[in-house]
């Protein structure tokens, strides 16, 4: 059993880094447009030269 | 106290919040994260750029965004543009000189419609703090429930002794912090609301919450079989989903009345001491001279004093025809000068301008609409008592039974209090709402209030306004055809010397025709009356029927006299609304009752009865007429729809059980009403209907699927069964089959 030592304070770990990327992404407003966002990626704009 | 809501703005956030505004800019880098001071220093160093926000009713798609980005950044003295796809709206930053009717101009040649909207007003939902501090509490939530869920997993397959109670310990560490901050929600409102001596949602949901993690800690430390760290922490998660998404729905219809939130001319050209002075309305007093240039609104009831013009009231009576105006005509506030400045002596200023005696009318219908109660509110006023006495019933039974085994019977009532925890109800309402708000949203509808759905499915009367609503209020040539070439071409030279609108129309639809105009020369409007010219040596004139000698006609027109003879009427048709054809045919087809009330002259009203099939018209009304008219069908037992743009409509659209106005409509008109019809198209209003209708058996769907799992789950916490994997299992199987349930929505 000693491996719970182990293993619970690493799931804690991994789900703690989850919750600060989702702090840093709301922080960042990444969900400010959802819908923008989504249609943003698609954009050919910026593909054949880099943004000046 | 939806009225005050809506009409306060919420005061601009600080500027910590506007720093991080600018398109995830300040995260980019971390030392620009650490070092925010600087930051703020080397912005206000920079030289000052206008920020302008324009909303953007057609953007839909990836195509849509890189056209309105690339086309404005292009325009010299624009820095950046950046569309919002979610909320339809661009915000461009750009030199102060850029003025948004330069880049409404702009976004027209690219064919998107838009319009201004006030910054300021808007800042308070750019920076949505609330949503953001729910959405925070529900990643908090997420987070421990997985975590606790992962323990009690290992608990409930066998676990024993040790092991359990160090897994009890655990998630206790986890799942206490977690409560005491996702937790305040409900625990302040649940707070607010015992203190005022009622009973709310949120007293079960905070007392279930509460309750779960003091039996949970107590049982943990007597090193106890049943903890429900899990079910304490999975409560709130579902919960301030729910509430999440009801704050996501609300913040979408708040920031729609402040984008609607238009100027209501708050300033009047005062003549004092013979110059023209800009005051504020209410500094205006009686007997005061105020002048109103061609294109203006009449700031004040008054009466004219000197020069002559013809204006619009539209707006306020209906009417689609302007009307002469010279000295001793009387006018009133909401009207629109068109072609001459007029001086206007004020009668009545302020508070007691027609514009206001409208909006006390508004006031008046508003607070009787207030006392609709929405089904959530119907259902908690319902449950909230039922599950108290229940949990405490259980509590005297068990105390009873067991001969006063305090913590077995806490433990069963705590038991009934989670289990019947409003979780699927706390999602059953919004789940829809967020579903059904989005949808029509996407179709161009805005739901500004909350229970706007609910009262437009239980419909089953439409009124409809004429002009503005059902027709664009742009006036069309409908005679062009049988006229003589000639005439078409003297008419059109002297139509492109006057804005009038009869007169743009006019010189438009020749211009489109491909008319080239006549030669006319020594071209001059007369306020009032037209324009006069000289053709081959002849006085011409296009204007009223009497300045031409011409008998009027009952529909909208101008007479062109040629100084020879009879003088040629061209006739005027309002422009229908496109998609007005095809939803009043599916209203119809709804088997609803459609009304068409109208300001306007008999005739224009039959005549588009008639092509529209509206079977019941009425002309001539006057705005107090137009709400008797729709209290009456109310006092009939029928739930009115009323859609309606003009100040003449106000009434009657607060009067009715639910109203439509579109985009265009004036300010007044789009604060009463609960709907606004964003884009020009009418068709939607039929899928609002019937999209309401569903929305509202999905949500009475979803009362009864948490309604039939505790009509399970009780009697099992009640006997003492209800393990916490029990609790466990019937509250997320509730919560997900009421949200799946709301994407049925088509």
């Amino acid at each position: 059993m000693d491996i719970l030592a182990y293993l619970i304070p690493v799931s804690l770990f991994l789900g703690g880094i989850g919750l600060a990327a989702f702090f840093w992404a709301l922080k960042s407003r990444q969900f400010e447009d959802p819908q923008g966002d989504a249609n943003r990626i698609l954009k050919t704009d910026w593909d054949d030269r880099p943004k000046p | 106290m939806a009225t005050a809501q809506r009409l306060v703005p919420t005061p601009p956030f600080d500027s910590e919040e506007e720093d991080v505004h600018e398109g995830g800019r300040a995260s980019a880098c971390p030392a620009c994260a650490v070092a925010p001071s600087a930051e703020r220093l080397a912005e206000l160093s920079r030289p000052h750029h206008a920020r302008l926000m324009l909303s953007l009713p057609t953007a839909h798609c990836a195509a849509c965004m890189s056209t309105v980005e690339g086309g404005l950044e292009k325009l010299p003295g624009v820095i950046s543009a950046r569309v919002n796809l979610t909320l339809r709206r661009v915000s461009v930053e750009a030199a102060p000189e850029i003025t948004a009717d330069t880049l409404i101009a702009a976004l027209d040649r690219l064919g998107y419609e838009a319009h201004e909207l006030d910054a300021g007003l808007l800042s308070a939902t750019e920076t949505d703090r609330q949503g953001r501090e729910l959405l925070m509490r529900l990643g908090v939530a997420g987070f421990s429930m997985m975590n606790v869920m992962l323990l009690s997993v290992a608990v409930w397959s066998g676990a024993e002794d040790a092991t359990r109670d160090l897994f009890h310990w655990i998630s206790a560490a986890i799942a206490l912090p977690t409560v005491a901050f996702c937790g305040q929600p409900f625990f302040r409102n649940a707070w607010a609301v015992l203190r005022v001596g009622r009973l709310g949602m949120d007293v079960p949901i905070s007392l279930a919450i509460i309750l779960a993690s003091a039996i949970s800690l107590f049982e943990t430390f007597q090193s106890g079989h049943h903890a429900y760290f899990d079910a304490a922490v999975m409560l709130t998660f579902f919960l301030l989903a729910g509430r999440y998404l009801d704050h996501r729905t609300r913040a979408v219809a708040r920031s729609a009345a402040e984008e609607l939130a238009a100027l209501e001319v708050p300033r009047a050209f005062a003549l004092r001491d013979g110059a023209e002075v800009a005051v504020a309305i209410s500094d205006l007093r009686v007997g005061e001279w105020v002048r109103v240039r061609p294109g203006g609104r009449m700031p004040v009831d008054g009466v004219v004093v000197e020069g002559t013009s013809e204006i619009d009231r539209a707006l306020l009576t209906g009417e689609s025809l302007p009307v002469f105006a010279g000295p001793e005509t009387v006018v009133s506030a909401g009207e629109v000068n068109l072609t001459g400045p007029l001086t206007v002596r004020v009668t009545a200023a302020g508070k007691d301008s027609s514009l206001h005696r409208m909006a006390d009318l508004v006031a008046i219908a508003e607070s009787a609409k207030t006392r609709y109660t929405s089904l959530a509110e119907r259902a908690s006023r319902l449950y909230s008592p039922l599950v108290h006495i229940l949990s405490f019933g259980a509590f005297g039974v068990w105390m009873w039974i067991t001969g006063g085994d305090v913590r077995f019977a806490v433990n069963i009532s705590a038991a009934v209090l989670i289990i019947t925890c409003p979780c699927a109800l706390g999602l059953a309402v919004p789940a829809v709402v967020t579903a059904a708000s989005g949808k029509l949203f996407r179709k161009g509808l805005l739901i500004k209030h909350g229970t706007a759905l609910e009262r437009l499915a239980e419909v089953d009367c439409v009124v409809f306004d004429k002009t503005g609503t059902l027709t664009l209020g742009v006036p069309e040539p409908t005679n062009l055809g049988s006229q003589p070439r000639v005439e078409i071409e003297v008419a059109a030279a002297l139509a492109g010397a006057s804005s009038h609108p009869l007169a743009v129309a006019l010189a438009q639809a020749a211009r489109a025709a491909g008319i080239r105009t006549a030669i006319v020369t020594d071209l001059r409007e007369v306020p009032g009356y037209g324009v006069e010219g000289q053709w081959r040596g002849q006085t011409v004139r296009l204007g009223r029927a009497s300045w031409c000698d011409a008998d009027p006609l009952p529909v909208t027109a101008t007479y062109l006299c040629l100084g020879d003879g009879a003088p040629r009427p061209f006739t005027f048709a309002d422009r229908l609304r496109p998609g007005a054809e095809t939803a009043i045919a599916a209203l119809a087809a709804q088997k609803l009752r459609i009304l068409l009330i109208s300001g306007d002259a008999e005739g224009a009203v039959a005549e588009l009865a008639g092509r529209l099939g509206i079977a019941e018209w009425t002309s001539g009304a006057l705005p107090a007429e137009k709400s008797a008219r729709v209290a009456t069908l109310t006092a009939e037992g029928r739930r009115v729809l009323m859609v309606g743009d003009g100040l003449n409509d106000t009434a009657a659209l607060a009067a009715a059980h639910v109203s439509i106005s579109p985009a265009s409509a004036l300010d007044a008109a789009r604060v009463a009403s609960d709907i606004v019809l964003l884009g020009q198209d009418m068709a939607p209003i039929a899928d609002a209907l019937r999209i309401a209708r569903q929305s509202t058996r999905r949500i009475k769907e979803n009362f009864a699927i948490s309604a039939i799992y505790n009509v399970v789950a009780v009697p099992l916490a009640l006997v003492g069964l209800a393990t916490p994997l029990a609790a466990a299992l019937a509250m997320s199987l509730s919560s997900i089959t009421v949200s799946l349930n709301a994407l049925r929505l088509r």
